[in-house]
């Protein structure tokens, strides 16, 4: 049973995702995680200021039911299957890192810099946690799903629309970190 | 009974976050450099017995657990809404280093600022509803 308390290889990991998929599917339901910011704007009274927002969210209570499964299972997983959260990346990236002043780079599970309490002191930080939300949520639902309605369901699906948005997932991710990275840390 | 299955799904789905390590900033910095495999073969695997999984349920008419008919919803044809809007969703992805599933999984693990995240993701998709009407789909 040790192998559980270790970090999940892929062949392990992506099967499991393929299987959650699959049980959504065999409940009338669909796997994609970023319809619920969608349903939370709704529950805020967002219906208010936009017709985008006027649905009946109360049909969306199964997929928030979900939320708060991942939520729960950050907490079992990071709380009881893991005896060690640091991240063993690549030593090449580590070393990439440490250049761009990430030192906590292949010790912990995300990086201090930006993920510990203290880092919420500091302007920046808050700005490109803030920033960085902020595309997360507008550019879903631009493009109308995330990495697992998109990468994943849409992808399964065999949707060319799916591929275009997957694609554009990497154009923007590599510009970020191959052109903006080095202007931003 | 039906809640409780969306929450034990629900969980299984957090812990594979955290313990594959996709809920960590460093994979994903790590697969934008290309230097590492493992998030390859995670949505790699996923994606081909995703495909085989969705084509059986199609071609053998499968029914959902409570016998119900299953529909897949195909996506709305266009090609600047998903280019723009996965443009400037990897970009975010980036930056933050978690996806709207992940960014909970990491409440759940105890780390304060993704809170931040998902309230400007809340604001994006909010900023979103309202400019719908202007952007190109």
């Amino acid at each position: 049973m040790d192998w559980i308390f270790s970090p999940w290889p892929w062949y392990v990991s992506g099967p499991i995702i393929a299987f959650i998929m699959f049980l959504l599917i065999m409940v009338g339901k669909n796997f994609g995680m970023s319809s619920n910011l969608r349903t939370m704007c709704t529950i805020c009274g967002a219906g208010n200021k936009a017709d985008f927002f006027k649905f009946d969210w109360k049909h969306q209570r199964w997929n928030l039911t979900v939320v708060l499964g991942a939520i729960i299972g950050g907490y079992i997983g990071s709380q009881w299957l893991s005896t060690d959260i640091a991240v063993a990346i690549n030593p090449d990236t580590i070393t990439d890192l440490n250049n761009l002043g990430f030192n906590s780079a292949g010790k912990a599970y995300l990086p201090t810099e930006l993920f510990d309490t203290s880092a919420l002191l500091s302007f920046k930080n808050l700005a490109l946690l803030t920033i960085g939300g902020f595309l997360v949520g507008f550019g879903a639902r631009y493009a109308g799903g995330c990495t697992s309605g998109h990468a994943i369901s849409g992808l399964s699906n065999l949707q060319l629309p799916s591929l275009i948005a997957v694609i554009g997932f990497f154009i923007g991710g590599l510009f970020m970190i191959h052109v903006l990275f080095p202007f931003i840390f | 009974m039906r809640t409780l299955i969306y929450l034990l799904i629900g969980i299984l789905f957090g812990i594979t976050m955290f313990k594959s390590e996709a809920a960590s900033w460093f994979r994903i910095y790590e697969m934008f450099k290309f230097e590492s495999f493992h998030m390859y073969g995670i949505i790699g695997s996923a994606l081909v017995i995703g495909i085989i999984v969705v084509q059986l349920i199609k071609r053998l008419n499968i029914k959902s657990f409570y016998g119900e008919t299953i529909h897949f919803h195909p996506k709305a044809k266009s090609f600047s809404r998903y280019m723009i809007g996965g443009v400037l969703f990897g970009l975010g992805w980036a930056l933050a280093g978690a996806c709207p599933g992940p960014m909970f999984t990491l409440i759940g693990a105890g780390y304060i600022p993704i809170l931040v995240v998902i309230v400007a993701s809340l604001l994006g998709t909010f900023v979103y509803g309202l400019l719908k009407d202007k952007l190109p789909h």
